[in-house]
């Protein structure tokens, strides 16, 4: 049963898991290390409750005690969540194409957001997680997902940015 | 006209996160509003620009072995030694019914990719300042206009006494394969019929689908897939399916 609930979502959490350290061989072993503990705690998983938002929590806690998430955690952020509306933002930038090179950019931009940041992106834009299933998954608020969300993409918009000014120039 | 307070409802309207009377004011705003359906078409490209460039890492194919393995491992403990021949026709069946479950998640996850991809040319229509290339309500003009354009020719219904008005159509693509996509206009609401070459398609596509707060109906005819999808009622959409599958 766990097997067959938790192999096809194996693609996804190594990619996930990538993102997150950055590293072929770390995140080999993040994943590894999620797989044996969700294993272990199979039976506390709850059946008809959400399994892809129990177990990609699983490897986001286990990252997060890992000596790079520990790192990561430790970076100083402008990371104030609230729920106050943020000034409305209406520059995405058009010069984005769906090409190699903004593929590549954007790659870049992703990789250089705080974890906060990029895990919530991800999970949004990559996982196509709903808020709730990212409020289960990153055990926060739903007002904070959208608040977060919301600042994440500002940041990944203004990095985009940048990058293109500086490619350009 | 200020638009800040229908921006602000972009990102959650484009993940689908608005409730059903705010997703249908947005909409009626987009489809009044150049500049808004301008935003929100750039965030869609957007989306679908991280959504790619996400799906950036792939493991390695000994590694997942391994990770299978030691699964496996885990579960075998339970198993008992006095039951040898038991415990390999358990295990073949698990590995049986483990492909024949990640077989059926990669159809699932086709099919649910196929509904996404109908869902965002449709919002892309929706938000287009420019949603049709040929501009007619008359179905003699629309449907020659595809000829030389697409594989494949197909039927459009007589809509006089009926409540739906044909506003143009346009070339579309699906998993790379073209077809038609036709834009129908009911009360105030905006239809898309999608046509295909039904190979384009996984097998076993549902008939409805929601998704997004959009609803979708989709069958076979022949050797094409229609689809038809929008915010309009299921009623009008599958009315609008009749006449279409009984188009001469």
């Amino acid at each position: 049963m766990f097997e067959q609930l938790a192999m096809p979502l194996f693609d996804r959490l190594y990619n996930f898991a990538h993102w997150l350290t950055r590293n072929r061989e770390e995140a080999e072993d993040l994943v590894q290390e999620t797989y044996v503990k969700a294993l272990k705690g199979f039976s506390s998983f709850e059946p008809g409750t959400n399994f892809k938002a129990w177990i990609f929590r699983i490897l986001r806690n286990t990252f997060l005690t890992s000596r790079t998430g520990l790192k990561a955690a430790t970076v100083q952020l402008d990371l104030q969540d609230n729920d106050a509306a943020l000034p409305v933002e209406n520059e995405t930038p058009e010069t984005i194409l769906i090409d190699r090179t903004s593929e590549r950019i954007m790659q870049e931009a992703i990789a250089e957001l705080p974890v906060p940041f990029r895990e919530i992106l991800l999970l949004c834009e990559v996982e196509e997680m709903s808020y709730q299933e990212i409020a289960a998954t990153l055990a926060i608020p739903m007002g904070t997902v959208m608040s977060r969300l919301s600042r994440a993409r500002r940041a990944l918009r203004s990095t985009v940015k940048e990058k293109l000014q500086r490619s350009s120039s | 006209m200020t638009h800040e307070p229908w921006i602000a409802q972009l990102d959650a309207y484009l993940d689908g996160e608005l409730k059903a009377g705010e997703m249908q004011d947005l909409d009626r705003h987009l489809r009044e509003c150049p500049a808004c359906a301008a935003e929100s078409l750039r965030r869609l490209q957007w989306k679908r620009t991280v959504h790619a460039a996400g799906q950036r890492y792939n493991a390695d194919s000994g590694f997942r072995q391994r990770v299978q393995k030691s699964i496996s491992r885990g579960g075998a403990g339970r198993i008992s030694w006095r039951w040898p021949a038991f415990a390999a026709v358990a295990a073949v069946a698990l590995v049986m019914a483990g492909l024949g479950i990640v077989q059926q998640e990669r159809r699932l996850v086709r099919k649910s990719q196929v509904v996404s991809e109908l869902v965002d040319l449709h919002v892309a229509t929706l938000a287009s300042s420019t949603p049709v290339d040929v501009v007619s309500t008359d179905r003699h003009t629309v449907k020659p206009w595809f000829a030389g354009k697409i594989p494949f020719t197909f039927n459009l219904p007589e809509l006089q006494g009926s409540p739906f008005e044909l506003v143009g159509g346009r070339v579309s693509y699906l998993e790379q394969s073209a077809g038609a996509e036709l834009i129908f206009r009911v009360r105030k609401h905006q239809i898309s019929a999608f046509i295909f070459q039904d190979r384009a398609v996984p097998p076993d596509f549902p008939a409805s689908a929601d998704a997004r707060s959009f609803h979708l109906e989709s069958w076979k005819q022949g050797d094409l897939r229609y689809f038809v999808i929008g915010d309009a009622s299921a009623e009008d959409l599958r009315a609008l399916r009749n006449l279409l599958e009984n188009a001469k």
